[in-house]
């Protein structure tokens, strides 16, 4: 286990994405609640929801947060600083050119939107330059999108399953790559905060 | 894609990538091919097998009043209007296998508009309209459309539009009288008519913003002095060129108007 972020020189964070299920919601407030106002990544979420119910995500963690919170809408650019939400029913991308798209093909792990979908595209989109984490959640959606960011450079880190409130999603994650980091929430919030003091303001 | 479009003039080179790849894995994995350079060769030399890749490559995946509060808006809201043409012409670009052809016409029966109504339905799957003109949908599927239906304002009872046989539901053909199921590319295509309703629901997403321009252009172009959009629920025209062009009519429901 490590504490700290590879310190490549050169090495530049400029997205980070994060997946999550059962238990997701309270785990990314402590993730993120209170992150500085002048945070200049853009954080990329998939929290597993119900399809064909609206949701109310972006809402609430505006509510809490000191960050713009948007639902990702189709071909939206991904703006610095700017906390996204994948909107239920849809699969979200990150495409080339850094904006978002989004898809109706079928759910991947039962879930749509997917975490191994925003992944895969993020780690296609960013190489090197994203990192990953994923929280608590009771399926296997997720593991191979991390894998998929570290076959590209990018850094995974994976919530400590014995801290987990269900720990079957990071179990999963750690059965099929090494993730960089398996560390507890409050200091996977620590390298958030690190991976940011590498990206240029 | 380039080779695709050259050979068999189907134009797939401005959909967005990160799904495009997901789809070329997949159909990798279903036709049993080790690499893209294999598809590349065998599809090449095989139209045949083209024609099981286009299946992967576009997305037959709809339903019946997908998003019912679409379907109730355009009742409530957009056929009090319609009612004022003496015909009219919709055109259900995109159309898939059908699902949403027949929502519609449902919906303009009810409202006493189906008999004046011409509707276009097109795709650039074949398949997918083959399917479409013949109406049959898995029974179980349509067991779900039911709540949708009513949510979209239902007048009627759902199953009085369908006769189920084994495990199928065969919709009433009489709503289709009208219907012309028709192959046109929103990538090569052009015009055809002029429209007062043009409904195209998760079909740009697929698109990047240049395609989705084109798109738009031929609905503006299609639509009538003042005349209707549709998108699906998470689609907006906010990131194109043609955000001016129209006006948001009921915005939740992503229904736009012509601008003048």
């Amino acid at each position: 286990m490590k504490l700290t972020a590879p310190q490549t020189p050169g090495r530049r964070v400029e997205a980070v994405v994060l997946g999550a299920s059962a238990g997701g919601i309270e785990a990314l407030f402590t993730l993120l609640n209170g992150l500085p106002a002048l945070w200049s990544l853009p954080v990329v979420i998939v929290l597993h929801v119900p399809e064909n119910h609206e949701s109310h995500l972006a809402e609430i963690f505006s509510d809490r947060l000191h960050l713009p919170v948007h639902e990702a809408a189709d071909k939206m650019p991904l703006a610095s600083g700017h906390v996204y939400f994948a909107p239920p029913g849809y699969h979200l991308s990150i495409e080339r050119d850094r904006r978002f798209s989004l898809s109706c093909e079928p759910p991947v792990h039962f879930s749509r939107p997917s975490i191994d979908v925003l992944m895969a595209s993020a780690a296609d989109a960013y190489g090197p330059a994203l990192a990953g984490m994923l929280l608590t959640g009771a399926n296997e959606d997720g593991a191979e999108g991390l894998r998929r960011i570290q076959q590209a450079g990018g850094i995974t880190a994976v919530q400590d399953p014995n801290e987990a409130q269900i720990s079957v999603m990071p179990q999963a994650a750690i059965a099929l790559h090494s993730p960089d980091h398996v560390l507890p929430l409050r200091e996977l919030r620590a390298l958030l905060l690190q991976l940011e003091s590498t990206h240029a303001h | 894609m380039e080779a695709i479009y050259l050979k068999y003039s189907y134009d797939f080179r401005n959909y967005t990538v990160a799904s495009q790849k997901r789809r070329v894995l997949h159909a990798l994995a279903q036709l049993g091919l080790p690499s893209i350079s294999a598809l590349q060769e065998k599809v090449l030399r095989d139209p045949a097998l083209f024609g099981r890749l286009l299946q992967y490559l576009t997305i037959p995946v709809s339903e019946m009043f997908r998003d019912p509060a679409y379907f109730l808006a355009l009742r409530q809201h957009v056929v009090p209007i319609l009612h004022t043409y003496p015909s009219v012409k919709v055109w259900v670009a995109g159309c898939s296998t059908g699902e949403e052809v027949f929502s519609l016409a449902i919906l303009l029966r009810e409202e006493g508009l189906l008999s004046r109504t011409q509707i276009y339905a097109t795709d650039i799957n074949p398949a997918s309209l083959e399917k479409a003109r013949q109406g049959i949908f898995p029974i179980e599927a349509v067991r779900g459309y039911t709540a949708n239906y009513q949510r979209a304002g239902g007048r009627s009872s759902f199953s009085d539009y369908y006769t189920a046989a084994y495990e199928a539901a065969r919709f009433d053909p009489s709503l289709c009288a009208d219907v012309i199921f028709a192959d046109h590319s929103l990538a090569t295509d052009s015009v055809f008519a002029e429209t007062q309703l043009v409904s195209c629901r998760n079909v740009l997403i697929y698109f990047n913003r240049e395609l989705q321009d084109r798109a738009l252009g031929l609905f503006h172009e299609s639509l009538c002095h003042r005349g209707f959009l549709g998108l699906g629920s998470k689609e907006s025209i906010d990131f194109s060129s043609y955000s001016q062009r129209f006006d948001a009519h009921s915005k939740p429901e992503r229904i736009y108007r012509k601008a003048t």
